[in-house]
């Protein structure tokens, strides 16, 4: 039960980083919050896949963290001028 | 008696996951809030693997069943692959934040980008 609550807890911090994103001044602030959004959501996962005792949470928590790994890269290469 | 590492792990963890939140909308930038936010959530992602593992290596002990096993193999897999794409994610953006012209508050001089262009004259 306590990890019930532990992903709660990482749930409300996500919801801070939710805010940056929508709030922020400039693009680079938005990716920013989204990779710490997409860090968040993992550790989330994780815990939620112990509070069940589902390791398919966790199998996808994995697949996650790695494709959220691509996107933050490929907005970062559009970010600084193209794929050059 | 292991109940207490757990809570003591979960707490860590939630703590720094809640301060990385909050260098998000305490630091004035784009390179110091990637700062705080990388290193406090992957370092708080930590301590939730850990309670995990040991939540899941304490019930293999009393239950002997192997999904448990799996459980915590698979969350350290997990931590790998977070521990090795959060930094090279982060170094990707402050070199674009930089690269599209943004720089840090109150900065006069950009030393960095003097030096790139002396490069290539």
């Amino acid at each position: 039960m306590i990890f019930f609550y532990a992903t709660l807890m990482v749930g409300v911090a996500a919801l801070l980083a939710v805010a940056r994103l929508i709030l922020g001044p400039s693009v680079p602030d938005r990716v920013v919050a989204l990779d710490t959004l997409n860090t968040l959501v993992v550790a989330a996962m994780i815990l939620l896949g112990a509070a069940y005792s589902r390791t398919i949470y966790i199998d996808i928590a994995i697949v996650y963290a790695l494709l959220s790994y691509i996107g933050t890269l490929i907005i970062a290469r559009y970010l600084q001028g193209g794929l050059a | 008696m292991i109940e207490y590492v757990i809570y003591a792990f979960l707490t860590i963890a939630i703590a720094f996951n809640f301060l990385g939140s909050i260098a998000l909308h305490r630091f004035p930038d784009v390179y110091t809030r990637l700062h705080g936010a990388t290193k406090c959530t992957t370092f708080g992602t930590i301590f939730a693997v850990l309670a995990v593992v040991v939540h899941a290596l304490n019930m293999l002990h009393k239950t002997g069943n192997p999904k448990y096993l799996q459980m915590a193999l698979h969350s350290v897999v997990a931590l790998v692959a977070l521990l090795l794409t959060n930094p090279t994610g982060a170094h990707a953006i402050a070199k674009a934040a930089h690269l599209s012209g943004y720089l840090p508050k109150g900065a006069v001089v950009d030393a960095y980008l003097l030096k790139r262009k002396g490069g290539e004259e």
